[in-house]
C-alpha cells in the first residue's frame, strides 16, 4: 500500500501540489485524472522519488523520501513521459537496461527469454534488434513499457507487493495498443501488484480503474471509485466544460467507444 | 552508410540473440587487444637508432638459457629506458584520454563532449602550469607535500574545477544543453587560456623551457618518473571506470529514469566527474595537450559495437592505446630525424573527424 498523506510539491516558489491525500493499494488500478497542468505529472513524480515533497508518502510503511535509489527500484518501476535515448541502442538493449539494474524478482530467468516475453506482452515480437531511435513515438513508448515490466516482472516479490507508476502510458497509442497496454496494467494488478497511472482518456479511466483521483489546481478534487468520481459537476468543474456522463449523443451522430470494443 | 554495417544482427555464437550486440563487443574486445600487442611491439620496434625487438626477445631467453650478451649495454638502455617507458606512457595516455572521452559523453549523454573540446583539457592545463610556474613560490608546499605527484595533482585540480563548472552551467533539470556545453567550453578553455598567458609571462626563461616542452604535446619526453608520476592516477581511472558502466548505460535513457532503475545519480556523477578529470590531468600533465583520441575512438567504436559502456569502456582504452601509439609512430617517423609533436597528428586526423561526426548527425545539437 501506498499511502499519501496533506502531500505538498513547490517547484521554486510555486506550490504546484498541495494537500494530495489518497493512496493506492495493490491488486488495484488507481488512475490520476485531471486537466493540463494540473499538477498530476508532479504529484507522481514525488511520489517516484524525483522531487522533494512535503506531508508524508510511504510506500509499504517506508518514507518515500528517506529511501535509496535501488531500495526504491525494487519496490516500484516508472514509465515516463517522453524518452530521449542519447546513445543508439538496439530495442533490446534497452530493455535489458531495465533488468541489468532493477530486482525483476526473477531472478532464475534467463534475462534474453524475459527481454523477449517482455516485448511480445506490448506487442513489439520481432523488434528486439531495430534501433530504438528509428521506432515511432507509440513504439517507442512500448518499448519502454517492456523496459519497466521487466524490473518489475513479478507484481509480488518476497511477499512485497510492488508498483507500476505509469505517466500517460497511452497517450500516443493507436486504440488497439491503448487498450493492450490497459490490459498489461490490469493484469498486473491482478496479479497482486499495484497500478498507479496518469490517463487524459476518461473512457479508458472508466474501464479499466478501480480507484480515480481528480486533480485540479494542485489540490485533490475527488478520490473513489469510478462511479464516485466520474460524476458531472465533478468533471464540469475541474475540466471547465459541460461534461455529461453517460449521455449517449443524439441518435444518427457516429461516435466509437472503447467500451463497445469487442 | 557505417550506421547500416553496424546494424545489430543475430550473432552466431551462443545464445546470443537478435539484437544483442554482447558476442560482438567480445570478439571487438579480444581483437583491440591482440591490435594492442602488435602495436605496443611495433612502437618498441621503431626508432631512431638500429635496437631491435627481436634482440631484446632474444634477452628474454637468454635470462633462461645464461646466455646475457644477446642484448648489448646500449641497446638495452635505448630500448628499456627510452622507449619502453615511451611505449608505456603511450598506452596509459592513450587509454586514459579515450576512456576519459567515452565517459564524459556519457556523463553529458552527447558524442560530441570531449575534454579536449570543452575546456577540460585547457584547465588541467592551467593548474600543471600554475605547479611549474609557481611551484618555486606559492605552490611551494603542493610540491613538498605531493612531490613528484605535484604537476598531476595540480593538473586533476584544474580538470575537476573545469568539469565540474562546466557540467553545472550546462546542465538544467537533468538535461545537457549541448549548445551551452560547446560554448561554456569555449568561454572556460578561454579563461584558462587567459590565466595561462599570464603565467607565461611572469615566468622564468627556465620555465620557459619547461612550459614549451610541456605543451608540445608528446610522449617524446617519456621517463619512468614521469610514469611513476601519472600513471597511479591513470591506472585508478581506468580500473575504476568499468564500475560506471551500468549507470552510463541508465543514463543514456535519462536522469530521471537511471534513477528509476536504481542508480543513485548524483552519487554517480560526482564519482564520474572526478574520473574524467583525473585521468584528463594525469595525461595532460605528462604529455601535454593529445586532442581529438577521446573523441574518435568512443565514436568509432560505438558505430561497431554499440553503445553499451560496459564493453565501450574497456574497448575505448585498448583502441584509444593502439591508435596513440601508431600516431606516435608517425609522428617519429614523419619528419625524421626530427619529431613532430603527436598533438598534431591526432589534431589532424581528429578534427576532420570531428567535422564529420557534426556533419552526419546534425541532429545532435538540437537534443
Amino acid at each position: 500500500m501506498i499511502e499519501i498523506e496533506n502531500l505538498g510539491v513547490k517547484i521554486g516558489p510555486k506550490d504546484i501540489v498541495t494537500g494530495v491525500s489518497f493512496h493506492v493499494e495493490p491488486g488495484r488500478v488507481t488512475t490520476i485524472i485531471g486537466p493540463n497542468g494540473s499538477g498530476k505529472t508532479t504529484a507522481l513524480k514525488a511520489l517516484s522519488g524525483d522531487l522533494a515533497y512535503s506531508g508524508a508518502a510511504r510506500i509499504a510503511g517506508r518514507d518515500i523520501n528517506r529511501m535509496k535509489a535501488w531500495e526504491m527500484a525494487s519496490v516500484r518501476a516508472v514509465l515516463p513521459q517522453i524518452s530521449h535515448l542519447s546513445f543508439p541502442f538496439t530495442v533490446r538493449e534497452v530493455v535489458r537496461i531495465g533488468l541489468t539494474s532493477g530486482y525483476s524478482g526473477a531472478s532464475d530467468r534467463d534475462a534474453d527469454e524475459l527481454s523477449e516475453e517482455a516485448l511480445r506482452r506490448v506487442d513489439l515480437d520481432g523488434f528486439a534488434g531495430r534501433f530504438y531511435q528509428e521506432l515511432s513515438g507509440g513504439e517507442q513508448q512500448r518499448v519502454q513499457l517492456a523496459r519497466v515490466l521487466c524490473q518489475v516482472w513479478e507484481p509480488v516479490a518476497d511477499g512485497e507487493p510492488r508498483y507500476l507508476f505509469l505517466d500517460e502510458p497511452i497517450s500516443s497509442l493507436d486504440i488497439r495498443h491503448q487498450l493492450a497496454i490497459m490490459d498489461i496494467a490490469v493484469d498486473f494488478a491482478r496479479r497482486g501488484g499495484g497500478v498507479l497511472a496518469i490517463l487524459h482518456d476518461l473512457n479508458l479511466t472508466a474501464m479499466y480503474s478501480d480507484r480515480v483521483m481528480i486533480m485540479h489546481q494542485g489540490r485533490c478534487e475527488g478520490f473513489g471509485t469510478p462511479d464516485e468520481v466520474l460524476r458531472d459537476d465533478l468533471l464540469q468543474g475541474v475540466f471547465g466544460c459541460r461534461l455529461q456522463v453517460g449521455v449517449t449523443p443524439p441518435a444518427g451522430t457516429r461516435f466509437v467507444l472503447p467500451q463497445s470494443a469487442q | 552508410m557505417l550506421l547500416q554495417t553496424a546494424r545489430a544482427t543475430r550473432f552466431d555464437t551462443g545464445r546470443a540473440t537478435e539484437g544483442d550486440r554482447a558476442g560482438r563487443a567480445r570478439l571487438a574486445i579480444l581483437f583491440l587487444f591482440l591490435l594492442l600487442v602488435v602495436t605496443a611491439a611495433f612502437s618498441l620496434a621503431t626508432g631512431a637508432s638500429d635496437a631491435s625487438v627481436l634482440s631484446i626477445i632474444r634477452s628474454w631467453f637468454g635470462v633462461f638459457t645464461g646466455d646475457e650478451s644477446a642484448l648489448s649495454a646500449r641497446d638495452a638502455i635505448i630500448i628499456y629506458d627510452i622507449r619502453l617507458p615511451r611505449t608505456v606512457l603511450g598506452i596509459l595516455i592513450g587509454a586514459s584520454l579515450a576512456v576519459s572521452g567515452a565517459t564524459m559523453q556519457g556523463l553529458f549523454r552527447n558524442p560530441l563532449a570531449d575534454p579536449g573540446i570543452v575546456g577540460v583539457s585547457a584547465g588541467a592545463g592551467l593548474g600543471a602550469i600554475c605547479m611549474i610556474v609557481l611551484g618555486g613560490t606559492i605552490f611551494a608546499p603542493v610540491v613538498v607535500l605531493f612531490g613528484i605527484y605535484a604537476l598531476p595533482v595540480a593538473a586533476f585540480g584544474g580538470g575537476l574545477a573545469t568539469t565540474f563548472l562546466l557540467y553545472h552551467i550546462s546542465t538544467r533539470q537533468g538535461r545537457t544543453s549541448v549548445a551551452t556545453m560547446l560554448l561554456a567550453g569555449i568561454a572556460l578553455g578561454a579563461l584558462a587560456g587567459a590565466f595561462t598567458g599570464i603565467l607565461v609571462f611572469m615566468a622564468d626563461d627556465q620555465q620557459l623551457r619547461d612550459l614549451t616542452f610541456w605543451g608540445l604535446g608528446s610522449l617524446a619526453g617519456a621517463t619512468w618518473t614521469k610514469i611513476l608520476s601519472a600513471g597511479p592516477i591513470i591506472a585508478a581511472a581506468l580500473i575504476a571506470s568499468p564500475f560506471l558502466a551500468r549507470a552510463l548505460n541508465a543514463l543514456t535513457l535519462g536522469e530521471a529514469t537511471a534513477h528509476h532503475i536504481g542508480i543513485s545519480v548524483q552519487k554517480f556523477k560526482r564519482l564520474a566527474i572526478v574520473l574524467v578529470a583525473a585521468a584528463t590531468g594525469a595525461s595532460v600533465a605528462v604529455s601535454g595537450g593529445i586532442g581529438f583520441v577521446g573523441i574518435v575512438v568512443p565514436h568509432l567504436l560505438r558505430l561497431s559495437i554499440g553503445p553499451d559502456h560496459r564493453y565501450l569502456l574497456p574497448a575505448s582504452a585498448m583502441l584509444g592505446a593502439s591508435l596513440l601509439l601508431l600516431a606516435d609512430a608517425v609522428a617519429r617517423v614523419i619528419v625524421a630525424p626530427a619529431e613532430l609533436p603527436i598533438g598534431i597528428v591526432t589534431a589532424a586526423v581528429g578534427a576532420p573527424f570531428f567535422l564529420w561526426i557534426l556533419l552526419s548527425r546534425r541532429g545532435v545539437l538540437d537534443m
